[in-house]
């Protein structure tokens, strides 16, 4: 390929470039800026200082927020995690080729329902007189309804929900990476179905299950709306908080601090797990 | 591969299958419900709620914007994204990678921040919100997804289609309509149906964009702050439908342009 | 390490459409290195799933130093598998890979590497022991997978076409290399292939399968010099198939192409077909059954042989000529067969 050729390539990949230069990178770096600002009063003082990050470091009720939205995300990934993985299994092993397709798409059905709407379901359904308490108190299972909705139990839920979904997806797929013919050469060599299992299919279905984990990590503690929703705003976690700035508080420099905090934090994760974050076959 | 035998994997699955499904038919089922409260006993089926969503005139042109938002920001992530995607692949620039890189970053950004970032940029623009900006604002999450969908479409084999069409005498441009286009076509119809439903159904960035003309989850969200009532049933099952019938249309228009291309 | 006898009587597999085995039945001396030979299709992947047990028969036995082995699981039957693609195991190393069957078995840890390297030793791979699967060329990937079947003593070793990833050069290294662990090792070797100078170059015995069924079965010479069936002679290498009628003399049989002597006694007016090398036919007038003259019409230069193709009114045959013997297209040919070497066979052309 010559040069004036290659100048096309430069030509076609430029709008998208420009689009997430504008839109993508010059906000980010808007927000880095403004997190050095400071509000005071009803304006902002633009003097360059640490002032926000050193309240975020010392205050307990951020410090509050951050872990309970790290608690939150860590439940959800263990719960979608254990509560996916045995259902892909099952789909990807147990179910004939040509059902798969189908079984997939059933099980990412509520994807196509309206988030905000779907979230506002789970409040029904976990509600006093909603679905499961009045079954389980017909059914003489409860005395009285349990109180569900509003609480970090039914965050933890609705978040599970979705993630099982996200989950059985990334790890379906890993699963279908591994070669057939492993399965019956391990059992040639005198291994049992158990340790077929946990020799050969579960370590070689680890980045499905880590990218379904990060995807969760990164989706889950950055979402306003299922906590503020189905868990009533009843705790804070750090969207709500982040919000609470910008909407009550009109501090935009404190809120872009904590954004970056986020970043900092999704970075992190992802740094850990980028060895496996991938769902290309190995070799 | 026997770990555990049919009976509780049948077992097991039901149960998923029914956590999975249970809000969807709650919603679906008091969609239907004749008195105010989605919740049971169900004393459908009417459809009244039905009546009450199309008389609404603010859920209504919300709908419609989220159509128009949801269509033009799908459109461009699609064509930004194929663009993008050929340019990577056949001509290959230096520094492909990193270009690669730069596309993709926004997708390890939560949208909460993406749409702070970019309100707070509106604002010192002295930019007003409007829905232009959530249609930005959907182009730019959306613009990864459809550059990588459209991208892993393009394989190395089909490369010599282009280049026999060139040494044919086709130009460029017939070359990208002609040739490259039908090709990776289901993967350009994936993306455009991501990239929409994301945008369809889109809350945070919106929510931080939007200022009175509002799109459908916006204006679900405010009308449940003021109160419960089986009207919002509606608006999901709605919004499951039209979802469905777009994924039903994709995937038959995926099916017969892979036949059409299989038989030549 | 001493091989085991292997018998399979009578086994049938069955699918919904169509029958992959039919009746099968074979005896495989202990110790021997038998090929199983056939085209696609042929029902030999299936036999071999069926010895390694990983699909059962739908009638029939397999048995292994006389014990009934044919609903034994993989994991316990005494045989082990070396897979068309290798399934070596990707996230493991090439040690840890050989030393799985004896992790199964419950070896301990410095047992199992001492006899991982002494495995490795033998297929000439010591050095690669702490590398990564991903790491290792294709011909390396081969010997492992070797060592891997070989290390846990099986009585029987299963090879399903092992060589058929490896260029020209590697597979006939690979082949050697075959040989001499078979010698070493003294385990029964049951070997699958399509290839048959991979056959004939490895087996002391080769079993010739076509659609489910043995066509023709013995030592590799036999199989090539005395052929049962014409689909044998044609699979064995080139060969070429006429038809004809014994005559009165009861050991000439009128074809085609002339009179042609066979070495047994027939029945005059019988019908019957013949199979004759290339390389058995021979330039020459002389005698009483010779084939008459021959147009050359196509003649390729192969290196050791010229391979030429010969017309004489609308009938086509094969010669293969010596390196020296040159023949250009259009030259005429007188051609006989070799004394004794035209076979009578069974079957179609």
């Amino acid at each position: 390929m010559n040069s004036h050729v290659r100048w096309r390539g430069w030509v076609l990949v430029g709008p998208a470039l420009l689009v997430t230069l504008g839109l993508f990178a010059a906000p980010m770096v808007l927000v880095i800026i403004t997190s050095l600002y400071r509000r005071e009063g009803a304006s902002i003082n633009r003097a360059l200082s640490l002032d926000n990050y050193v309240r975020i470091l010392t205050d307990a009720t951020i410090h509050q927020a951050l872990l309970n939205s790290l608690e939150v995300v860590a439940l959800t990934v263990a719960f979608s995690t254990l509560i996916a993985y045995p259902f892909a299994y099952i789909i990807a092993f147990r179910v004939a080729s040509k059902w798969q397709p189908l079984l997939l798409l059933l099980t990412v059905l509520p994807f196509w329902t309206s988030y905000v709407v779907r979230s506002y379901s789970w409040l029904l359904v976990l509600a006093k007189n909603g679905v499961i308490n009045q079954t389980l108190v017909e059914w003489g299972v409860l005395a009285e309804p349990l109180a569900m909705a509003n609480t970090r139990f039914a965050t933890v839920l609705a978040f599970t929900h979705f993630f099982v979904m996200v989950s059985t997806l990334t790890i379906y797929a890993s699963l279908r990476q591994i070669p057939t013919n492993l399965g019956p050469a391990a059992r040639d060599l005198g291994a049992s179905p158990l340790q077929v299992f946990l020799r050969v299919t579960l370590p070689l279905s680890i980045p499905g299950v880590v990218v379904g984990a990060f995807l969760t990590f990164v989706l889950a503690i950055g979402d306003y709306i299922t906590p503020q929703i189905v868990g009533g705003g009843n705790e804070l976690l750090l969207p709500q908080l982040l919000i609470l700035q910008v909407s009550r508080r009109g501090d935009f420099p404190l809120a872009a601090a904590m954004a970056l905090v986020l970043l900092v934090i999704v970075a992190l994760v992802y740094a850990a797990s980028s060895k496996n974050l991938t769902l290309e076959r190995r070799k | 591969m026997k770990v555990f035998n049919a009976g509780i994997a049948w077992a097991f699955g039901l149960v998923v299958y029914g956590f999975i499904l249970l809000p969807v038919i709650s919603l679906v089922v008091f969609s239907f419900q004749a008195t105010a409260l989605p919740v049971p006993p169900f004393t459908g089926p009417s459809l009244r709620w039905y009546e009450e969503l199309f008389a609404d005139s603010g859920m209504i042109e919300a709908l419609a914007n989220s159509l128009v938002v949801g269509t033009i920001s799908g459109v461009a992530s699609t064509g930004l994204g194929f663009l993008a995607a050929y340019g990577l692949a056949r001509h290959r620039p230096r520094g492909a990678k990193i270009v690669r890189a730069v596309i993709m970053t926004p997708l390890g950004v939560s949208y909460l921040v993406i749409g702070f970032g970019l309100s707070i940029t509106a604002n010192e623009l002295a930019l007003g919100k409007s829905l232009v900006l959530v249609t930005l604002g959907h182009i730019i999450i959306n613009l990864p997804l459809a550059f990588a969908i459209i991208l892993s479409q393009m394989r190395e084999e089909d490369e010599s289609l282009e280049r026999a069409a060139r040494d044919l005498g086709a130009g460029e441009l017939t070359v990208i309509a002609r040739i490259v286009i039908p090709v990776v076509l289901p993967g350009i119809l994936a993306a455009f149906l991501l990239s929409f439903t994301l945008s369809w159904d889109e809350f945070i960035i919106a929510f931080f964009l939007a200022d009175f003309d509002v799109t459908l989850p916006i204006e679900i969200w405010s009308q449940l702050r003021t109160g419960l009532d089986a009207k919002t049933n509606a608006a999901g099952t709605l919004v499951f439908a039209i979802s469905l019938v777009a994924l039903t249309l994709a995937y038959i228009l995926s099916r017969t342009t892979q036949r059409r291309s299989k038989g030549s | 390490m001493n091989g085991a006898k292997l018998g399979i009587s009578n086994v049938v597999k069955q699918y919904a459409d169509h029958r992959a085995l039919d009746n099968v039945s074979l005896e495989v001396e202990a110790g021997s290195y038998t090929v199983i030979l056939g085209p696609s299709g042929s029902g030999k992947t299936t036999l071999l799933a069926i010895l390694g047990g990983f699909t059962e028969p739908s009638s029939g036995h397999v048995m292994v130093a006389g014990e009934d082995v044919t609903n034994v699981s993989p994991s316990r039957r005494p045989t082990t598998t070396v897979f068309q693609d290798y399934a070596l195991f990707p996230h493991m190393t090439v040690g840890k890979n050989v030393g799985f069957g004896l992790e199964m078995k419950g070896v301990p840890k410095k047992e199992r590497r001492a006899r991982v390297l002494e495995t490795l030793k033998l297929v000439d791979l010591a050095h690669v022991s702490d590398r990564h699967i991903s790491e290792v060329s294709g011909g390396q990937r081969q010997r492992i997978a070797l060592a891997r079947a070989l290390i846990v003593e099986p009585s029987v070793l299963l090879l399903d076409e092992p060589l058929g990833a490896l260029d020209l050069k590697l597979r006939r290294t690979m082949q050697d290399e075959l040989t001499r662990i078979h010698r070493m090792v003294g385990t029964t070797f049951v070997h699958v292939t399509h290839d048959q100078e991979e056959a004939m170059s490895l087996a002391d015995n080769i079993v010739i399968l076509r659609d489910g069924r043995i066509e023709d079965m013995g030592s590799p010479a036999r199989l090539y010099l005395e052929p049962a069936t014409a689909f044998s002679a044609k699979f064995m290498g080139d060969s070429n198939i006429v038809t004809g009628v014994v005559q009165a003399a009861r050991n000439v049989v009128e074809t085609a192409w002339g009179l042609v002597e066979i070495e047994q006694q027939l029945t005059p007016g019988e019908n019957v077909t013949l199979s004759i090398r290339p390389e058995h036919i021979v330039e020459d007038a002389q005698g009483a059954h010779n084939l008459g003259e021959w147009t050359v019409s196509e003649s390729h230069f192969l290196g050791q042989r010229h391979r030429i193709v010969a017309a004489k009114n609308h009938h086509e045959i094969l010669v293969s000529v010596s390196q020296g013997s040159l023949h250009t297209v259009g030259e005429s040919l007188k051609l006989t067969i070799a004394a004794k070497m035209a076979k009578v066979v069974k079957g179609e052309k």
